[in-house]
């Protein structure tokens, strides 16, 4: 039982001056990804029975290499912020949280980097 | 992690019931959530059989009804009975809303009622509302100024004026937080819609001259960022008031101040 008073229990450590930027992030990759994600999908659908050199010849177009690499790092940046929340909701313990919020941050980091090589790769023809 | 299910002493048993409604032409069976802190008893539900001919409209009428006539342990906050004090707040068929403006005719059904959810509950319908009212304190609902007190009244357009209104006549019923998720499981960081429509009531207010150092105050990932745009808010609300725009305006001020 504490006997701190109510409204010293509701300031508590005071406000953390942050969460601006993270909600502007969050509104702005989800914009981004909006005509990134539509331009992919109809790309990718006109190529459905294009061959593998046909596709290798696609990627690496500069302004295709450009798009691909702004939509994985939209996309990982965007999910990363979106999980980043969900943790906050709803697990409560500290170690826990930390271990989940680091995990969450190998997790999209490696993988943004994973598709920016591997876009890199075959759009420099070092594959 | 979050808990799914009820602790054990929280269960809700069977109750008993009572009634009433020998004869009635409108019978009507009313469930109360009952729970006394002095018996050390888990919570159980009464079913009270009434007459609504024997009472008034409301579903306020119907609990002071059985309160006099059935069973006066029946515990309940009431004051104004007319959608003012924001005392009665209760759940009502599924929804946080006021016993005395709520129409009994207009439930379907039997009429369940349970105390403000994920509140601490004191005794039957009453929750512990010290945190929901020390989270409206710490917004700090007074006007605020560096500026002279005038002689006369400090003047506001009408225009500005205009802006406090859909804020203004929040009673601090309490329905808005106690109906949102995100104030469920984070209520001891998240203000809640409530608080946070009153803080935003005092950002709108053109006579304030805190806004700066009220907005520091919100800036925080738990206090204001909490809201996911659920919405239960705005669709419990009483007075029909929509606690979920005004935290989108405090986060539209955010955004501004650093343009």
């Amino acid at each position: 039982m504490s006997l701190r008073s109510s409204l010293g229990k509701v300031k508590g450590l005071g406000s953390a001056k942050e969460g601006v930027h993270h909600w502007r992030l969050q509104r702005l990759t989800a914009i981004a990804l909006i005509p990134l994600t539509l331009w992919f999908v109809v790309s990718l659908l006109s190529k459905v029975h294009a061959d593998h050199a046909t596709v290798v010849a696609w990627v690496s177009i500069p302004y295709v290499t450009v798009l691909l690499l702004a939509l994985s790092i939209a996309l990982f940046w965007h999910l990363m912020l979106g999980v980043q929340v969900v943790i906050e909701d709803y697990i409560h313990c500290t170690t826990k949280q930390i271990v989940a919020q680091l995990l969450l941050r190998a997790f999209a980091g490696l993988g943004a980097l994973l598709a920016v090589v591997s876009i890199l790769k075959i759009s420099l023809g070092t594959h | 992690m979050a808990e799914f299910t009820l602790p054990k002493n929280s269960k809700i048993q069977p109750g008993k019931t009572v009634s009433a409604a020998a004869g009635a032409k409108r019978a009507r069976k009313v469930v109360i959530y009952r729970w006394d802190p002095d018996t050390g008893e888990n919570p159980r539900l009464d079913t009270f059989e009434i007459d609504l001919d024997k009472c008034g409209p409301m579903v306020l009428d119907a609990i002071l009804y059985i309160k006099n006539e059935l069973d006066p342990t029946v515990t309940l906050r009431r004051s104004c009975r007319e959608g003012i004090c924001g005392s009665c707040a209760m759940n009502i068929d599924g929804t946080n809303t006021l016993a005395c403006t709520t129409a009994t005719e207009s439930i379907k059904g039997d009429v369940k009622i349970y105390p403000l959810p994920h509140m601490p509950v004191q005794k039957d319908l009453v929750p512990d509302l010290t945190h929901f009212f020390a989270q409206y304190a710490s917004v700090q609902p007074w006007l605020k100024t560096d500026t002279a007190p005038p002689d006369r009244e400090r003047l506001q357009s009408k225009d500005d004026r205009a802006k406090l209104d859909g804020l203004y006549e929040c009673i601090l019923c309490a329905c808005c937080s106690t109906s949102c998720p995100s104030y469920w499981w984070n209520s001891d960081r998240y203000l809640g819609p409530a608080a946070l429509l009153q803080a935003y009531r005092w950002l709108a207010d053109s006579r304030d001259e805190a806004t700066g150092e009220r907005l520091d105050n919100l800036e925080d990932p738990f206090r204001l960022y909490r809201c996911h745009t659920i919405m239960n808010c705005a669709r419990t609300c009483p007075k029909g008031l929509n606690p979920a725009k005004a935290i989108a305006e405090i986060k539209k001020m955010m955004v501004s101040r650093t343009l």
